[in-house]
C-alpha cells in the first residue's frame, strides 16, 4: 500500500529532516509513528501527501510513483487521501459544514449527499451542535475533529492523521483513536503520528520511533519508547 | 462537470466578490471608468461617422443647363453623366418640381403673389448622388467639360476633407480604445493578484485535500466576468441618461445647429453600445482574472 524506499527529504536550510528512511505498510494496516518534537513525522506525512518531494529516494503509494506523479494527476491522488494537518488546516472563512462539505463538493458529490453526509460524520466526531461555527469560534480541540470529519468523510483508502489528540482531554482523545481504530477496521489504513504515551502503549498496535530523520525502532504490537 | 458544481463554483464566484468588498468595488470602479470613457467616445465617433454619412449620401453635385436646353439635349448630358462610375444615382429635376420644393421649404405661406408664374424658369437640373465623394472634383471637372452645361454646384465643399477626417479618427478611436483596453486589464490583473495573495494559504489548503485547478481557480475567473459584467453596467445607464438629455437639450436649444447636425438617437446608439460593451466588460474581467489566475496559482 505505502512503500518508501531510502527516502532522504532535506530543506533547503539546514540538515535533513529525514535521512533515508525505508518504511513498508500493508493495506489495511494501523500504525502510530512517535518520536522527539522536530524528529521528521510531519515531514513524512508531507511527502505522502506529496506536499513536499523528497530529496532522493522512491515513495509508491498504492501502485503510484508518488515522486513521478504528474501535476495535473496529483489532485485525483490526493483525494485517496484523508489528511488530519497538525495545524489543522481549515478555510478561516467558512464554517464548520462548509469545510467539511469541500471535501464533498471538490469530488462532485450531489448536493443531495452532502446534506446527509455532513450531519452524520459531525456527529460522529461530536460536533454536530457546532456546524454554523467559524474556525475561529472553536477551541483547539474542536478545530481538529472538524479536521478528522474533512479527512474521513469522503471514506478515503489512506488516513494520515498528525497529532490528531494534541489538543484534547483524556477522555476525547480516546473517542477519537476509537473511532480511528473503528475506521481502521472496515480497512482504511491509518497512520497516527501521536505524543500520547498512555494511548500508544494501551492500543498495542505497530509502532514506528523516529528521531532525527531516521527510523530508530519499528515494532509491531508495540508501545512509546522512551530512551531517557 | 455536475451541475451542482457548476453552480457552486458561481456560488464561490458571488461569495469572493462579498468577502473582499472594497477590493471587488476598487475593480468595479477600474471598469467602469474604463467603459465610461470608451462609452463616451464611442457616441462620438458614431455620431461623427453618421454625420460624414449623411452628408456622403447626400446630394453631391448639382448640374444646371444652358438656358432653352431643349429636353433632348439635357437627357443626352444625363446619359452621359450616369455612365461614370462613380455616380450612384441621377436624378432629374424639373423647373416645376423645382419651384415647388422651394416654396414649400424656403417661403412657408407667402407664396400667393408669385400667381401662377415660375420664378426658377431656368432652373431644371440633374441632382447628383455619389458612391466615393473623395471623387467629386474629377467629376465635376467632366461634368463642366460638357456642351450645354451652365453651371456646376458642388452642395458639399467639405466632403473629402470629411472622409479624411473620418478615416483619422477611426484610427484614433481604435488607439485609444486599445490603450483603454490595455490599462484596464493591467488594473483588473492587479486587484486580482491582491485577491489572490489575500486567499493563497486558503487555495493552498484546497489544493492539500485535492481540489483540481480548475475548482480553485473557476471562482476567480468567474468573479471577474460578473465584476466586469457590474463594471460595464453601471456606465451603460450613466451614459443612457446623459446622452439623452444632452441630445435634447442641444436640439431644443440651439435649433440651428440640429437642422443640419442630425445627432443618432439613443437607441441607434445602443444597438450596438450596449452588445460591445458588455463584451468589453466581461472580457477584460475574463482576460484579466484567467491570466492573473494562471500565473499566480501554480500550486
Ligand atoms: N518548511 C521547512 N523549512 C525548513 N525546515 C523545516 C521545514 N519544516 C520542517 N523543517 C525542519 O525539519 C525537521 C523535521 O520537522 P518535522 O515538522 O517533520 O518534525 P516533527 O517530527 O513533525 O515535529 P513535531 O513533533 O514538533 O511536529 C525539523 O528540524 C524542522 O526544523
Ligand atoms: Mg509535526
Amino acid at each position: 500500500m505505502i512503500i518508501l524506499e531510502d527516502v532522504s527529504k532535506t530543506y533547503s536550510t539546514g540538515s535533513p529532516a529525514l535521512n533515508n528512511i525505508t518504511l513498508h505498510v500493508k493495506p489495511g494496516e494501523f500504525l502510530f509513528i512517535v518520536g522527539d518534537s522536530g524528529s521528521g513525522k510531519s515531514t513524512l506525512i508531507k511527502l505522502l501527501l506529496r506536499e513536499l518531494t523528497p530529496t532522493s529516494g522512491r515513495i509508491i503509494v498504492n501502485n503510484t510513483d508518488v515522486v513521478k506523479l504528474k501535476h495535473g494527476k496529483i489532485p485525483k491522488y490526493r483525494r485517496g487521501i484523508g489528511v488530519v494537518f497538525q495545524d489543522f488546516r481549515l478555510l478561516k472563512d467558512r464554517n464548520v459544514y462548509e469545510n467539511v462539505a469541500f471535501a464533498q463538493r471538490i469530488i462532485s458529490v450531489p448536493g443531495r449527499e452532502i446534506r446527509r453526509n455532513v450531519p452524520s460524520v459531525l456527529s460522529l466526531v461530536g460536533l454536530a451542535e457546532k456546524y454554523r461555527s467559524r474556525p475561529r469560534e472553536l477551541s483547539g480541540g474542536e478545530q481538529q475533529r472538524v479536521a478528522l470529519a474533512r479527512a474521513i468523510i469522503n471514506n478515503p483508502p489512506i488516513l494520515l492523521a498528525d497529532e490528531p489528540t494534541g489538543n484534547l482531554d483524556p477522555k476525547n482523545s480516546w473517542e477519537i483513536m476509537n473511532l480511528l481504530d473503528e475506521i481502521n477496521s472496515h480497512g482504511t489504513t491509518v497512520l497516527v503520528v501521536t505524543h500520547n504515551r498512555e494511548i500508544v502503549n494501551a492500543m498495542r498496535k505497530r509502532v514506528i520511533t523516529m528521531k532525527k530523520g531516521i527510523i530508530l525502532s519499528d515494532q509491531e504490537q508495540g508501545g512509546y519508547i522512551d530512551e531517557d | 462537470m455536475r451541475i451542482s458544481t457548476l453552480f457552486f463554483t458561481i456560488g464561490q464566484g458571488i461569495k469572493n466578490i462579498f468577502r473582499n468588498k472594497l477590493f471587488s468595488l476598487a475593480t468595479v470602479a477600474t471598469i467602469a471608468s474604463c467603459v465610461f470613457l470608451f462609452g463616451l467616445f464611442y457616441c462620438v465617433v458614431l455620431n461623427f461617422q453618421n454625420f460624414v454619412r449623411e452628408i456622403q449620401t447626400g446630394v453631391a453635385i448639382t448640374v444646371f443647363f444652358d438656358e432653352g436646353l431643349p429636353d433632348a439635349e439635357i437627357m443626352k448630358i444625363g446619359d452621359e453623366i450616369a455612365k461614370r462610375t462613380e455616380v450612384s444615382k441621377i436624378v432629374f429635376i424639373s423647373a416645376e418640381e423645382a419651384w415647388e420644393s422651394f416654396k414649400s421649404e424656403e417661403l412657408g405661406g407667402y407664396v400667393d403673389s408669385f400667381g401662377d408664374d415660375n420664378p426658377l424658369q431656368d432652373d431644371a437640373n440633374f441632382e447628383i448622388y455619389m458612391n466615393d465623394v473623395s471623387r467629386q472634383e474629377t467629376l465635376v471637372k467632366f461634368i463642366e467639360g460638357l456642351e450645354g452645361v451652365r453651371q456646376v454646384r458642388k452642395s458639399v465643399m467639405v466632403a473629402s476633407v470629411l472622409t479624411s477626417m473620418n478615416n483619422f479618427v477611426g484610427y484614433i478611436s481604435m488607439a485609444i480604445i486599445l490603450i483603454l483596453l490595455l490599462v484596464s486589464i493591467f488594473l483588473i490583473s492587479n486587484t486580482v493578484s491582491i485577491g489572490i495573495t489575500v486567499r493563497r494559504e486558503e487555495i493552498g489548503i484546497m489544493k492539500l485535500i485535492g481540489a483540481t485547478d480548475f475548482v480553485v481557480r473557476a471562482p476567480f475567473v468567474i468573479e471577474g466576468i460578473i465584476l466586469g459584467l457590474i463594471g460595464a453596467a453601471i456606465p451603460l445607464a450613466a451614459i443612457y441618461y446623459v446622452y439623452r438629455n444632452v441630445v435634447e437639450y442641444i436640439s431644443e436649444r440651439f435649433n440651428i445647429i440640429s437642422s443640419f447636425l442630425k445627432f443618432l438617437t439613443i437607441n441607434q446608439i445602443f444597438s450596438t453600445l450596449m452588445p460591445v460593451s458588455l463584451t468589453l466588460g466581461v472580457g477584460i474581467g475574463f482576460l484579466g482574472s484567467f491570466t492573473t489566475v494562471r500565473k499566480h496559482l501554480r500550486v
